[in-house]
């Protein structure tokens, strides 16, 4: 249970201290009340029966702490982005190889999202750069709330980087905005070429699709070109990038997306 | 299993709202869906029924309303019906549409006492 908003974790566990703030907005509603009587109910007998209207969105809690987050990025000038795979993907082979290009001229940090285990938040600490766990339990997705207490105990760096690696999962993901500057997609060659059709709504929320573990094309019967076309069917905005994480090939088109992103974002933060 | 999560969500909406809609029952929730939203909707009602169990709303009745999809087709100058994200236009068979309705999740009305 969190001190300040009694919000209950449930199975989450994120590491180190629980102490916050964050904004509870307030939605506008409006009651058609229907009287006394079993106007407009269903079920004889049941007399304080009445129809209450609250045409809400059922993500509107997760989108206000996402709002709120995206505040924070916006103010302190951080680009954050939320990385989507399937387990096995080489996400975070992607982050310590990313991290060993840029920490000498960038200020870095990540959160790892897993349902158990630190294993990652440790893989990316021994590169030198903060970053911190958030254990799902049973959960198959991050949502907007644990990256705000997440960002309480990790404190990235203003006109940083932040990479958010969510849990392994093509599916769940896709519906839960964390407040990030853009979701990136990554898909393995290992995987087939069809997955941008079969799991379309993550596909669709990334505006870039890393193709990892180009050094096994030789291996594997994956059609790059089918691939690109599925994503384009899916997200014709999407951008690709394809590259090895482990040879290196192809990370310097990976950086510069990074760079020119991070351009963007600081073009707000700079006006201020 | 998202399902469960938003399950979850629509509790706590159900619950703050008692207090401001002045109820302490909901016997039936209707939820509109769209059919391009990533929400599977026997998925929906299964977790539905366990995560309102013990609460305002245990027992309540699931309705749910599905919302084609539908989508912006600026080849026909023209809205189209689709039912998947990856679908072309019916019409001319151009991929480039812009989806403009489906893809809501949404608590429409509540019957409460």
């Amino acid at each position: 249970m969190c001190s300040v908003c009694g919000c209950s974790e449930g199975e989450t566990t994120i590491e180190h201290s629980h102490e916050h703030q964050h904004d509870h907005g307030t939605d506008q509603n409006h009651t058609h009340d229907y009287g006394v009587g079993a106007a407009h109910a269903h079920a004889p007998g049941l007399s304080q029966a009445r129809m209450v209207q609250i045409e809400q969105d059922i993500l509107s809690k997760n989108n206000q702490y996402a709002s709120a987050n995206r505040d924070y990025f916006s103010q302190q000038g951080i680009l954050t982005l939320n990385l989507v795979s399937s387990p096995g993907s080489g996400k975070t082979t992607l982050l310590t190889e990313t991290i060993a290009l840029l920490k000498e001229q960038l200020k870095l940090s990540v959160i790892e999202g897993d349902q158990q285990t630190t294993h990652d938040a440790e893989r990316i600490r021994a590169t030198g750069v903060k970053a911190i766990q958030i254990n799902t339990g049973k959960g198959c997705h991050l949502d907007a709330h644990q990256v705000g207490h997440a960002l309480e105990n990790l404190k990235p760096a203003s006109e940083s980087i932040l990479f958010i690696e969510n849990v392994g999962n093509l599916v769940c993901p896709a519906s839960f905005d964390l407040g990030e500057a853009h979701k990136v997609a990554i898909l393995s060659i290992t995987e087939g070429e069809d997955k941008p059709l079969k799991y379309p709504d993550m596909f669709y929320a990334a505006d870039l699709m890393i193709l990892n573990k180009m050094d096994l094309l030789p291996y594997v019967d994956f059609d790059v070109e089918q691939c690109i076309q599925y994503a384009k069917q899916v997200n014709p905005r999407i951008k690709i990038v394809q590259l090895s994480a482990k040879t290196g090939a192809g990370m310097e088109s990976w950086v510069q997306w990074l760079k020119a992103s991070r351009s963007v974002q600081l073009i707000d933060y700079t006006a201020l | 299993m998202h399902e469960m999560s938003l399950c979850e969500s629509i509790l706590d909406i159900l619950e703050q709202q008692a207090g401001e809609q002045n109820y302490h029952k909901v016997s039936t929730v209707w939820l509109e869906i769209g059919a391009l939203s990533s929400v599977e909707s026997d998925a929906m009602r299964f977790c539905f029924d366990a995560v309102m169990q013990g609460s305002i709303a245990d027992k309540a009745r699931l309705e749910i309303v599905t919302v084609q999809g539908q989508a912006w087709c600026s080849l026909c100058n023209k809205n189209v019906m689709i039912e998947q994200r990856y679908d072309t236009c019916p019409v001319c068979g151009d991929f480039h549409l812009q989806i403009n309705d489906g893809e809501q999740m949404r608590i429409k009305e509540l019957e409460v006492e």
